[in-house]
């Protein structure tokens, strides 16, 4: 049989994603999230009389550490796994995947294994992340001076 | 190729199994089954490793034998280098062969173990296939505490190892034949739909073993692929007829069977090496033990992928092989 007309059959067989039913779930975590988020950065600059953006480096650090600490838990991929992109593109995915990956190898040793696998999902964000922010720091600075 | 068998039976067989396949709907014929995933092990790996051993103690204290009786000793699993499978061997102390064939090993083992036999170059032999869920997640997937979200045809490894004993000592269940099946590529790139990967290599081993033997598909009571998935299942019926016009209608497909689909987050099914034997040598052999099927028409697929190639953007290839099995007065 042709790969073509075998494609089809599969087509057939395969059941489709529920792509809009998953991005309304995203957008609701997600939006979730972004409240608790500027909740925590309102709260923070309140309690501790600071300005806005040194309570964003603390909301983002008390998000890193719950997104840790439930991974370690056993129980947020669980929740990562229902909200989809509403928890993996906040810091809270960031967190998720270099927490999952270093329990995944600390069998492996500290260097060997924590250290050689835990960025192996989150390395391609920071690598790419570098890269455009490089580019995009140049197109600054070509178009504003 | 097929091979036809005068004198080999499989006389015992011990499956022990991790918590998924032990809350799935055969629990009950299973030798032992674990509640979690590590059996008082550090490792997922050593645990892998622990659960090929423990099939083989639950296949010697059934025969009375004791691990020097065994002239050959086969084993694979899903493990890069096959390591599950050389630590238990390791242990054992047996003439050993180490085998890959992705999730068709079983019954490569199993063809193996039954030409050594009838020609008697061999008196007996354990043949050993395992699976654990987290080990090949670590190796193929991602990490299992990682929660990404999953597609609907992805498959989950089944926790499971099995083991057979065969010999030309007379048991009910007979080895007819076996049927080595040719590597297939139709084209499929996604690790995720492993059924549709599998379906065209199954597909042609059942189609070049009915050749072979001169026999229609009816002359089988059940034929059960090894790990197509539910959709799998259902590409292979079709794809079956449109090639090959031959109507699978008493067919199943262990890893649609092996756990609760509906309650459990399993996606399309088992898969994994341990997924057809774990069914097999339970609930299977027992039916067939109590004549409910006569003739079985074992089909184990396997995706021979690696994730460098698959990274490379090459298409995915698979194997079947096929063993026949008779209930015998």
């Amino acid at each position: 049989m042709e790969k073509r007309k075998y494609k089809e059959i599969v087509d057939k067989h395969t059941p489709k994603e529920n792509r809009l039913y998953n991005s309304l779930i995203a957008f609701v975590t997600g939006g979730l999230m972004g409240v608790l988020g500027q909740g925590l950065v309102d709260l923070y600059s309140y309690w501790f009389h600071i300005s806005t953006k040194d309570a964003s480096v603390f909301m983002i650090v008390t998000l890193i550490f719950f997104g840790c600490l439930f991974t370690c838990f056993g129980w947020f991929d669980k929740i990562v796994n229902f909200a989809k992109c509403g928890f993996i593109v906040p810091i809270t995915g960031f967190a998720h995947s270099m927490m999952s990956a270093a329990l995944e190898y600390r069998k492996e040793g500290l260097v060997t294994g924590i250290g050689a696998n835990m960025l192996k999902i989150a390395g391609s964000v920071i690598i790419f992340g570098v890269v455009s922010a490089y580019f995009f720091g140049l197109i600054r600075l070509l178009i504003m001076g | 190729m097929t091979t036809k068998y005068n004198n080999v039976y499989i006389n015992a067989t011990g499956t022990v199994t991790g918590p998924y396949e032990a809350n799935g709907p055969f629990s009950k014929f299973y030798d032992k089954s674990y509640n979690d995933f590590y059996f008082g092990m550090p490792t997922w790996e050593q645990a892998e490793s622990k659960l090929i051993m423990d099939s083989v103690d639950v296949v010697l204290s059934k025969m009375g034998k004791t691990r020097f009786d065994i002239d050959l000793y086969i084993s694979g699993d899903l493990l890069n280098q096959t390591v599950a499978s050389n630590y238990a061997a390791s242990n054992l102390k047996i003439p050993f062969m180490g085998i890959y064939n992705a999730c068709a090993t079983s019954v490569e083992g199993l063809t193996i173990a039954a030409n050594f036999i009838d020609a008697k170059q061999i008196d007996d032999a354990i043949v050993s296939v395992s699976s654990h869920n987290n080990g090949a997640e670590k190796q193929f997937r991602y990490p299992v505490e990682y929660g990404g979200p999953k597609r609907k045809t992805t498959t989950f490894t089944t926790t499971g190892g099995a083991s057979a004993y065969l010999s030309r000592e007379k048991s009910p269940i007979k080895v007819d034949s076996t049927t080595i099946g040719i590597v297939t590529d139709l084209g499929i790139k996604d690790v995720y739909h492993m059924g549709a990967v599998m379906a065209p290599a199954a597909a042609s081993t059942i189609y070049n073993h009915l050749v072979d033997t001169g026999r229609t598909i009816d002359y089988y009571d059940l034929v059960l692929t090894g790990d197509l998935g539910i959709y799998g299942k259902s590409i292979l019926k079709e794809y079956m007829k449109t090639e090959y016009n031959i109507e699978l209608n008493k067919y199943d497909d262990a890893a649609s069977m092996i756990f609760n689909i509906d309650d459990e987050p399993v996606y399309a099914g088992g898969s994994g090496p341990a997924c057809l034997p774990l069914i097999a040598y339970s609930y299977i052999f027992d039916m067939m033990k109590n004549k409910k099927y006569k003739r079985v028409l074992l089909v184990a697929t396997g995706a021979l992928m690696s994730q460098t190639m698959v990274n490379q953007k090459l298409t995915i290839p698979s194997i079947a092989h096929a063993i026949s099995l008779e209930v015998v007065e």
